[in-house]
């Protein structure tokens, strides 16, 4: 009744296996949430605030409503409690101070896009017409824009809260008994050492996926179903019912093909709680889907910092301790993730270094802009840039090689796991071989030559060497941990295998993808584990009904959490089918060994593979008493521990001294990332990751100005880089396997992004420093870089230049 | 309303439209032609890049009604009989030269024409070419290398028709 099954020769597990998602996404065979189309389908457009703070005095429908094929036009007041509201899943102190965000306000706006009404029409044009005739009659409030200014709470985004300051969070080495005493450790470095002391700037970036968000909502159903462009659809279920009172097991929520996150889409937003609502008031299906301009205003946000930093070491750069102080704009609301991205920085910023005394504290500041939450890299990428930056700069005072103040504070190989001053214990890593490794492909030494060179004949092109050691935490996350900083769910992750009557299987996992091929890379792990062909793995996510458990994809969690769920779903697949198989075979469960999807009778050529056991229990004529005709299997897991991927990226920019120009020369890095599923996939991730960081250094900001209007609110003026901006990079990896999953995976999502921007800003201050320059402001325009060499500072920053450290007495309180 | 008529990837269809739809609306919303997708309002992204008589064009930035008595080839047009692949969309597969895809359509459509102009692009000739569309998730290094694939494999000829400028912006 079946064929024997060939056993898989070639390892899946490091196969550079061609994507199963391509072949719909060549040829234009999508599902994205835009091209849903349901009978009788109606088209919201908002109406959105021009004011970044002000009392809605009254809205005016009456003439949009009478516009053609116009059916409704709805305000916060006409929703009522049915809008629900948006959450903030991680309030980081007890006492935080958390604006209700509801997703369109009755009374006030407190950012310049926020929602006040929607127009429900038969087309979406109409709708967009019908929009441009509501009139809303606003009294303007004063704006707290600036994000210094507003900490000082000078002017109030939420007058009735009667403090900008949303939540303090610190972290000290010496009350947690990590480590020691910060400043101690500054103290004795301004006797008798070194002490560097830094501000800088996180600038606001937009995570700008390139698919449009998109909402569609059918209410005819037994139950409501959603399809959005989301990257956690278990997530949205949860607040769907939660703040609505729907209850979930009559909500479904879908996230078809997405079109890119990176953090931005992990967000419950108003638009989807407003069609919720809408389509539940007037019983039809209905759609909104933003424009770019719309995307760009109200999607949140990511970074925003300052960063206020002060690392002590020894005369000979032996750092002994490091104290952050930042403050973080959260923008108008707290958002789903929102403070806690500054969190998840706190963990990072003594990096790969042994340092004995590290304090933290964090300071998050509403303000009327738009909302910030995670992008790609969540807290990291803030906490990297400014400890590479610092090591620079110690290397500088010591007067050694940057790459040589690095070794003298790396935790070696041999010192694994290590617990670090921040209290994670990281389990493997080698970065004296990822740091070999990079500076061979790198020509790190020939490089110095010419740059000496160019310096010694002062050409007006001059060579910058920029690196960064980086590491990070990421597979989000053990839930013990997550509790503990009292975030409101957990961190585990769940898979189910199921075998098909065939011999087929479907996987379904709860990790949410958008565009990382977890149909390839999990279906090359269970080909791999259970022996099946990779053509007979279908892998099923992405829709409440299917997939009904689950914490989607952030955090680089996917694989490290979601594949460890999957590996253990299996596992189970095949303890269930070896009594089984034994049955079948006549032979004792204890002579059986599984090998290459194949129960072999040790020492004969007895044998069955997987699937005829699968068709077996499909007809299970012939079971073993009491064993149920099933081998279907589920795992929920939960991770023991953050997973720590590391890497050194070694960065070359010629900077034209004379215009201020900067043009990335070459770009290398060797990553450790532990044993890699599809290499293919990996090297697309790591490519990604990698322009997304430089365009942090070089070329993207949101900014507002002082009405609070976002003037980089198009692709026109927030700059994505092109094809033409970048260049080609050289990648490799080293491998520490991780010790704390099955297949010693690390995470791989964010690590470019992490790593590139202190790489590619050292290498442009490393280019210039000979002519007075130790810093430029993100991004380093041509006009900031010529600033910066002309005028000694560090290039105009947005709001003010970053200056020499605060004093004691206003250091912590703010 | 304005009747247009025109030939969208080898069917003739006609219909009546606002004289405002744009190209991209047209084909999405009258003709179910959804595998062209709109990224941005302002010309920016080329997510929407179709071919209009042979020509890269994005296609939010051409009127329904420009279209008329035209030969419109989009992503969905593009592979031929039986559903053969055409070496571009191959090269991207195979170079991985798409993640979550959302600008995949409007890549392979501006990459076929810039090799019909230049069936053997320098690298460099290949990221000035491509410099319309934007793309979030492959840093485009492994979109350089599938057009650097597709022409290598292909003749360069494989377009429809010939091409004497990129896309307009």
């Amino acid at each position: 009744m079946t064929a024997t099954q060939e056993p898989t020769t070639a390892a899946e597990i490091g196969r550079d296996r061609r994507r199963k998602e391509d072949q719909r996404l060549i040829t234009g065979r999508t599902r994205w949430t835009d091209n849903i189309t349901l009978p009788g389908m109606l088209h919201l457009a908002m109406v959105r605030s021009p004011f970044p703070h002000a009392r809605i005095t009254s809205i005016s429908t009456e003439e949009a409503e009478n516009a053609p094929n116009v059916v409704a036009v709805l305000t916060g007041a006409d929703l009522g409690e049915g809008q629900g509201a948006c959450i903030n899943a991680w309030p980081i102190v007890e006492d935080q101070v958390t604006p209700a965000h509801l997703p369109m306000p009755t009374d006030r706006v407190a950012f310049a896009g926020e929602t006040v009404a929607v127009v429900v029409a038969r087309s979406a044009a109409e709708a967009r017409d019908a929009a441009e005739l509501v009139e809303v009659d606003y009294d303007e409030l004063p704006a707290a824009l600036d994000l210094k200014e507003a900490a000082e709470d000078t002017v109030l985004a939420h007058p009735d809260l009667g403090t900008n300051v949303s939540a303090v969070w610190k972290f000290d080495s010496a009350e947690a008994g990590t480590g020691g005493d910060v400043e101690a450790a500054i103290t004795e470095a301004r006797s008798s050492g070194i002490v560097i002391e830094r501000e800088y700037r996180q600038q606001r970036l937009i995570p700008a996926f390139m698919e449009p968000r998109s909402v569609v909502v059918d209410p005819t159903g037994e139950q409501i179903t959603m399809w959005s462009a989301t990257q956690v659809p278990h997530i949205l279920r949860f607040a769907l019912a939660a703040t609505t009172g729907v209850p979930e097991s009559k909500i479904r929520v879908i996230a078809p093909d997405v079109g890119g996150g990176f953090g931005g889409k992990l967000q419950q937003t108003p638009e989807e709680m407003i069609a919720f609502a809408v389509a539940r008031r007037l019983g039809k299906p209905v759609k909104f889907t933003e424009t770019r301009s719309e995307s760009l205003l109200t999607a949140h946000h990511g970074r925003d910092q300052w960063q206020r930093l002060t690392l002590a070491a020894t005369k000979d750069g032996t750092v002994t301790g490091l104290k952050v102080d930042l403050i973080a704009d959260l923008g108008a609301y707290v958002a789903i993730v929102g403070g806690g991205v500054p969190v998840l920085g706190a963990f990072m910023f003594n990096a790969i270094y042994k340092f004995p005394a590290y304090q933290f504290q964090t300071t998050n500041i509403l303000t009327n802009k738009a909302w910030t939450d995670a992008y790609r890299g969540a807290g990291r990428p803030e906490a990297t840039f400014a400890i590479e930056r610092l090591m620079d700069e110690l290397a500088v005072e010591v007067g050694v090689d940057p790459l040589a103040i690095r070794e003298k504070n790396w935790i070696t190989h041999e010192e694994f796991p290590f617990t670090t001053v921040a209290g994670l214990e990281y389990d493997s890593g080698n970065y004296e071989a990822a740091t070999a490794r990079a500076k061979e492909m790198f020509g790190y030494d020939e490089l110095r030559a010419e740059q000496a060179e160019r310096r010694a004949r002062g050409d007006k092109v001059q060579l910058g060497l920029g690196v960064s050691t980086f590491t990070e935490m990421c597979g989000l996350a053990p839930s013990r941990v997550l509790g503990s900083l009292n975030y409101g769910a957990g961190g585990w992750e769940h898979a189910e295998v199921r075998m098909l009557a065939t011999g087929k299987v479907e996987v379904v996992t709860g990790a949410s993808a958008h565009g990382q091929g977890h149909e390839t890379a999990f279906s090359q792990i269970v080909a791999d584990r259970l022996g099946v062909a990779f053509e007979d793995v279908e892998v099923l996510h992405g829709d409440t009904q299917i997939s009904h458990k689950g914490l989607d994809t952030y955090g680089s969690r996917s694989l490290v959490v979601g594949g460890e769920a999957l590996v253990r779903a299996v596992d189970k697949v095949i303890e269930k089918a070896k009594p089984i198989a034994a049955h079948l075979l006549e032979a004792s469960a204890d002579d059986l060994e599984f090998s290459a999807g194949r129960f072999a009778v040790k020492g004969t050529d007895q044998g069955m593979a997987i699937g005829e056991i699968a068709t077996a229990v499909f007809a299970a004529h012939n079971l073993p008493d009491g064993v149920e005709p099933s081998l279907d299997s589920e795992a929920t897991y939960d991770p023991v521990n953050f997973n720590y991927p590391h890497g050194t990226h070694l960065c070359a920019v010629e900077v034209d001294t004379e215009t201020g120009q900067v043009k990335l020369r070459k770009y290398v890095c060797c990553d450790d990332i532990g044993v890699v599923i599809n290499p293919l996939i990996v090297a697309g991730q790591v490519h990604g990751g990698l322009v997304q960081g430089i365009a942090q250094a070089l070329w993207e900001e949101a900014v507002y100005d002082e009405n609070g209007t976002l003037v980089t609110g198009s692709f026109v003026d927030y700059l994505l880089p092109t094809a033409a901006d970048t260049i080609s990079f050289e990648i490799d990896h080293t491998t520490s396997p991780a010790t704390t999953n099955s297949l010693g995976t690390k995470g791989v999502g964010e690590a470019g992004t992490i790593a590139s921007t202190p790489a590619v800003v050292n290498a442009v201050v490393d280019a210039v420093r000979h002519l007075g320059v130790d810093d430029i402001t993100m991004p380093c325009t041509p006009e900031r870089v010529w600033r910066a060499i002309n005028e000694g500072t560090s290039g105009g920053a947005t709001t003010e230049a970053a200056m020499p450290h605060f004093d004691e007495t206003e250091g912590g309180d703010r | 309303m304005a009747r247009i008529s025109l030939t969208v990837d080898g069917q003739r269809v006609s219909d009546d439209v606002e004289p405002r739809m744009l190209l991209v609306q047209y084909l999405r919303e009258k003709l179910g032609k959804t595998g062209t997708v709109v990224g941005c309002d302002t010309s920016s992204c080329g997510a929407c890049t179709v071919h209009l008589d042979g020509r890269s064009v994005k296609s939010c930035n051409v009127l329904a009604i420009q279209a008329d008595g035209g030969e419109v080839t989009t992503i969905e047009g593009l592979a031929g009989e039986g559903g053969a692949l055409h070496p571009v969309q191959e090269a991207f597969r195979e170079c991985h030269g798409l993640q979550c895809g959302f600008c995949t359509p409007g890549m392979i459509m501006q990459t076929v024409d810039l090799l019909a102009e230049n069936p053997s692009p320098s690298e460099e000739a290949i990221r000035l070419g491509l410099e319309g569309n934007l793309c979030r998730c492959t840093g485009y290094h492994n979109i350089v290398r599938a057009v650097q694939h597709a022409a290598g494999v292909s003749t360069g000829s494989t377009n429809g028709g010939s091409s004497t400028e990129g896309a307009s912006a």
